[in-house]
């Protein structure tokens, strides 16, 4: 078990650069075969958007590892999160965790964001685990 | 989206860990031969692969709205947006862990709508906010995860 303090802080670069092709592995590989995260011309000819995007949750399945290689997969109580910015190829995703909170049952409480190279958050979350 | 059987299979799990660039060897069981293989915490969303009915999902025999030839393959197409639904868009996502999920588990899931508010755009129009809950059984009928879609609709402004 992981025992951390509130205040505790783990940054995590996620990706270098999204690239086109992770967007259809994750089509793939969750089922979600919207054609805007990984078909160029009707993302740009039809839905109007400059190029594809990634899905919300390929981002936040990304980020799910600042929690999982702090505390490991079978630690997570809960983990939710709000999509606050569109992510597009070529993005660099870093998440930050940070205990907000750790309660008698040494059950930790995380704020987490995850920022692209702009700075700007792209998802916020919470997400509680196990420590103790 | 109901979905009856999803079983939850070690190669399904190493091809989700890859795509979320996750390297961790919990996941990948169906390489190296480990027994126990864990679930990554949002893999519950891979169900879609499961439920019969998934409309982003090309169907066999029916068009598709995606492009071929042209950009679109259905002229009425643009449909938008995930777990809001129709041009909806995905707002929020949250899961509630009742127990770690793991390969061999085979789930079941029924869902129900949630609460549904209302926010002012800061564009004027009125965005509507609409819940949605997955509740995700296994074979025994205990439950594994809890899912809270939360899914936003922009009614647009006249004019």
């Amino acid at each position: 078990m992981t025992q951390v303090r509130t205040g505790d802080v783990k940054e995590l670069v996620l990706t270098d650069g999204v690239t086109r092709t992770q967007l259809v592995q994750y089509a793939g590989a969750s089922g979600d075969y919207n054609p805007l995260h990984s078909d160029e011309r009707f993302a740009t000819e039809v839905a109007g958007f400059p190029s594809v995007f990634a899905h919300g949750m390929l981002t936040m399945g990304m980020t799910g590892r600042v929690i999982t290689d702090w505390f490991g997969p079978e630690a997570v109580l809960t983990f939710g999160g709000r999509f606050v910015g569109q992510v597009w190829p070529g993005d660099q995703l870093t998440a930050t965790a940070t205990v907000t909170g750790v309660r008698d049952d040494g059950v930790a409480e995380l704020a987490i964001s995850t920022t692209n190279q702009a700075g700007d958050v792209v998802l916020s979350a919470t997400a509680t685990v196990r420590t103790g | 989206m109901a979905v009856e059987r999803f079983p939850v299979e070690a190669g399904h799990i190493m091809l989700f860990a890859r795509a979320i660039g996750d390297a961790n060897p919990a996941y990948y069981g169906a390489l190296t031969g480990a027994a126990d293989v864990l679930a990554p915490p949002t893999f519950v969303q891979a169900s879609a692969q499961f439920d019969p009915d998934y409309p982003l999902r090309p169907k066999i025999g029916e068009a598709w709205f995606g492009s071929g030839r042209e950009a679109t393959g259905r002229p009425q197409g643009g449909a938008a947006g995930g777990g809001g639904g129709g041009t909806g868009l995905h707002a929020e996502q949250h899961f509630t862990y009742h127990r770690p999920l793991r390969a061999g588990d085979v789930l079941h899931a029924t869902n129900r709508s949630g609460e549904r508010w209302e926010k002012q755009g800061r564009r004027g129009g009125t965005l509507v906010f609409s819940e949605f809950i997955t509740e995700y059984r296994d074979a025994a009928g205990e439950l594994v995860v809890t899912a809270r879609t939360v899914g936003v609709q922009t009614e647009k402004v006249p004019g």
